[in-house]
């Protein structure tokens, strides 16, 4: 039969569709009803009302107009300190956290830990990782009063979560012929963590602490506007001043500033392999 | 010196890769472990410096039973036994120099070790050890700048700076190119006969073991088969070591594998 002829017939009809996503024609039907009537519900709930949107935008054009020209003089001083603070709570928060995360995150790591410990590690990462950092600054804002403290103590959790999760996923990528050599010397566990362990997580290390230097100091922005100190605080007195050339001022600088951040970042960590 | 009784190992539930060996040598001199691939070899090894928990039986080196050894005391005995790998292993991002003296782990204490406060003896013993391999030029770069042959002969420093009363070397030469293969059993022969040290090498390569090793010995499925000095090793005895057809083509016709 095979090879002998070369002609299609087309005699024969096929029928073809593409599958459906869901291929059960009641359960397809009911989820899309479903999801109509719930937005219907949503909406008519929502009370959107077009006619405040509308007298909205007079407002929006009176802070834009206000903003421009920034206003860089008048409350110049209280940028200045407000930004020199958010860089002390970000560096201050990400050395010490960094410095806590390399234990959580090798307790975090599966492949250097006994069970009991593994799970003690695993636990405090979800933990810390489980809060966004403006939940955590309004607790740490409630727990000890505004101001920087309050801010270093929510970014600290913040670099736990973060960093912690990051290295015990390193650790748990190594190469374990590396760990058998160490062993196989007669060093210690703590010995061969050190030795053997920690250089191969060495430039991952320096680039997580890079980036989380990056990202703490936006966040010290955003944790600022609920009390948590910095610049984040200066931004949000000037909008309770309706002082929008301020604010518009410290949004330029936060830009800049970021943007340096994250250029000076970004170099550091090619150097790292 | 080292005694292997009745040494069981299985991985999981299957089938022991080691059914009861027995192995003992008191010679300071080369012992080549020859077998096809899954007959046991790296088990042995792995198992005497407890890389690897054996199931049942006993390694007796120099009176002490290593497999019933914790802690600290398996520390100590870990320190004597010197490892050469297959893979080098050594810890890439560390200089030779760290590698070198990372053979003295087992001795210094915790934070000597950790900030690299190494005893003057011990930063002596490693520079003549370097130069002894031929890397003395290389001291401060790092590891995963060096060629295959020049890791391996750095991974024989390591294991030699440890001051082993017994070396074990897993294919020691089995990553490398025909030519440094042979260096580098040559460095590790001359280190054997200078040292006077016993050494348990696994090879992969028949003709290399007849060469360079003293007694050979031959696994197959976990037991030993062949156990004798070089000359007596016979095809029939290879017949029996080696399991398949291709490997054993291989291993009596080796000039077919050069000229490929």
């Amino acid at each position: 039969m095979s090879g002998t002829s070369s002609t299609v017939s087309a005699d024969q009809h096929y029928t073809w569709h593409k599958p459906h996503f869901i291929e059960s024609l009641w359960v397809r039907i009911s989820v899309l009803v479903l999801s109509v009537v719930y937005l219907v519900y949503a909406f008519s709930t929502l009370e959107i009302d077009f006619e405040r949107v509308a007298r909205g935008i007079p407002r929006a054009m009176q802070i834009f107009s206000g903003a421009i020209p920034p206003d860089f003089v008048a409350r110049g001083s209280l940028i200045v300190s407000g930004f020199i603070e958010s860089i002390q709570i970000t560096f201050l928060a990400t050395f010490v956290g960094v410095l806590l995360s390399i234990p959580f995150g090798f307790m975090a790591a599966r492949n250097v830990t006994i069970l009991p410990v593994y799970g003690l590690g695993r636990g405090i990462v979800i933990v810390a990782r489980s809060l966004h950092p403006v939940v955590l600054g309004v607790l740490f804002v409630k727990a000890v009063g505004f101001g920087a403290v309050a801010g270093v103590l929510t970014l600290l959790i913040y670099t736990i979560g973060f960093v912690g999760k990051l290295i015990a996923e390193a650790v748990e990528e190594i190469k374990y012929g590396q760990i058998e050599a160490i062993r196989s010397t007669g060093a210690g566990y703590f010995t061969i963590l050190i030795y053997a362990v920690f250089p191969q997580i060495m430039p991952r290390l320096i680039g997580l602490t890079m980036y989380q230097l990056d990202i703490n100091l936006r966040a010290s922005a955003v944790i600022g506007l609920v009390g948590a100190g910095g610049i984040g605080s200066t931004l949000n007195s000037a909008f309770g001043r309706y002082d929008y050339g301020t604010a518009s001022a410290i949004l330029i600088v936060m830009i800049g500033l970021i943007l340096v951040a994250e250029t000076i970042s970004g170099k550091l960590r090619r150097f790292t392999r | 010196m080292l005694e292997i009784k009745d040494l069981v190992k299985s991985y999981g539930a299957g089938q022991p890769v080691l059914k009861g060996l027995n192995f003992s040598t008191e010679d300071k001199n080369l012992t080549a472990v020859i077998g096809s691939s899954g007959a046991g070899k790296s088990t042995m090894l792995r198992c005497i410096n407890r890389l690897v928990t054996a199931d049942s039986g006993q390694i007796v080196f120099e009176g002490v039973d290593l497999l019933k050894l914790q802690g600290k005391a398996l520390q100590n005995a870990r320190r004597q036994i010197g490892m050469i790998f297959q893979a080098y292993n050594l810890v890439d991002r560390l200089t030779v120099m760290e590698n070198v003296l990372s053979g003295r782990l087992g001795y210094v204490p915790f934070l000597q070790g950790a900030f690299r406060k190494f005893p003057q003896d011990d930063i002596d013993h490693a520079y003549q050890l370097l130069k002894r391999v031929g890397l003395s030029q290389y001291v401060n770069k790092r590891c995963d700048e060096l060629s295959g042959g020049e890791r391996q002969r750095v991974g024989v420093a390591r294991a030699l700076m440890q001051n082993p009363r017994i070396l074990l070397a897993d294919e020691p030469t089995a990553s490398l190119d025909p030519k440094t293969s042979e260096l580098i059993m040559e460095l590790i022969a001359n280190l054997t006969d200078e040292l006077h040290l016993p050494v348990l090498i696994n090879l992969h390569n028949v003709a290399q073991a007849k060469y360079y090793a003293a007694r050979i010995v031959g696994l197959r499925n976990g037991v030993m088969v062949f156990d004798g000095k070089p000359d007596d090793l016979t095809d029939e005895h290879l017949e029996e070591i080696y399991t398949s057809k291709d490997e054993l083509t291989e291993q009596l016709n080796p000039e077919m594998e050069t000229a490929k």
